[in-house]
């Protein structure tokens, strides 16, 4: 019994621990020129689309969770949050070159028709942010117009 | 009373030591990139940068024509090195802002080619396809290629061989023999 104890009162201590190891959070409360949404025309359906379901982790301002401050929660998100960003950040489109557009489209087209984009986890919770076929189809057709036109 | 006490401690303990490491790991990344200082002299079409990204491309090439997704990530990671050891100095302002697109972009294809299954490295490949391509035409090679097309993959997709002999890495077993030598580079 007293070992069941002390391995409880460690596990509290760890959890509580671990709330003090800080996190990197990703703010900001601009929306830089370079942003996908200014340089091109997007239709308003598929800028909300992109804004439920990709700006979170990938762009410099994710709208957090409720248990966004919960450790091991956090680091999580964190994680996601700076692996996104590295392969993809809408608010800084335009500063890629054309050649790097080019693939970047290339890229989104084949994550939304294989599903592997948005991730299973993030939809597990965000419902709204999975695609239905007819959106899926919308963002592709509108993506490969803008890849033609580069 | 005195084990709470003692978790507490080491538990602290583990927190600050875990904050540690990972600053440690970020101040490792930024060591990464030391550039090779060699000049290289430009000879005419013939840049050893150059040819060593050359062959790591044909070493994936002939990898995805055997549909093996072990030696294509193998050599993924390879055409990684090689494209950062890329000194592109000798080269005029322009074109070595071209090239650190090119070798920019192409990294990440390699990077992801060396991380995924074989559908996946034949979509990066196609896009690697293009920036080889671009960069050989800057560069020039010393030996005779022979740009591919494949009309099938993808709404028609082009690779780069040494041999004019067309074996398909887009398909791999499948389809060996679809596509036709669209052009060669000399």
């Amino acid at each position: 019994m007293k070992i069941l104890k002390i391995i409880a009162i460690i596990a509290l201590v760890g959890f509580v621990g671990i709330q003090f190891i800080p996190t990197e959070r990703n703010q900001s409360y601009t929306v830089p020129e370079t942003d996908f949404m200014l340089v091109h025309n997007v239709p308003e359906t598929i800028q909300k689309k992109l804004q439920v379901s990709c700006y979170d982790c990938h762009s410099n301002n994710t709208q957090y969770p409720w248990y966004n401050k919960i450790q091991p929660a956090a680091w999580f998100l964190e994680d996601h949050i700076k692996e996104g960003k590295a392969e993809l950040n809408f608010n800084e489109w335009d500063s890629l070159s054309s050649r790097r557009k080019s693939s970047k489209l290339r890229s989104i087209i084949k994550q939304i028709e294989s599903g592997e984009m948005p991730l299973d986890s993030y939809t597990l919770i965000h419902k709204d942010a999975k695609f239905s076929e007819a959106e899926a189809e919308e963002l592709i057709n509108f993506i490969t117009q803008l890849k033609d036109s580069l | 009373m005195k084990n709470l006490k003692m978790s507490i401690a080491v538990m602290l303990l583990l927190a600050v030591s875990f904050t540690n490491a990972q600053e440690k790991e970020k101040m490792n990344h930024d060591h990464g990139d030391m550039k090779m200082d060699h000049s290289s002299m430009k000879m005419d079409k013939m840049n050893p940068n150059a040819e060593a990204v050359l062959a790591d491309y044909f070493m994936l090439k002939d990898a995805l024509v055997g549909d093996d997704t072990k030696k294509a990530a193998q050599a993924g990671t390879k055409l990684m090195a090689s494209l950062k050891a890329f000194d592109t100095k000798s080269y005029s302002k322009e074109e070595q802002k071209e090239l650190a697109d090119i070798i920019e972009d192409a990294t990440e294809h390699a990077e992801h080619i060396s991380e995924s299954a074989i559908d996946h490295q034949r979509e990066h490949f196609k896009t690697l396809s293009k920036d080889i391509t671009d960069m050989v035409a800057i560069t020039g090679t010393k030996s005779t290629l022979y740009e591919q097309f494949c009309p099938m993959y993808d709404k028609g997709s082009a690779w780069l061989s040494t041999s004019n002999e067309v074996k398909n890495p887009y398909y791999g077993s499948k389809m060996l023999k679809c596509g036709k030598v669209q052009k060669t580079i000399q």
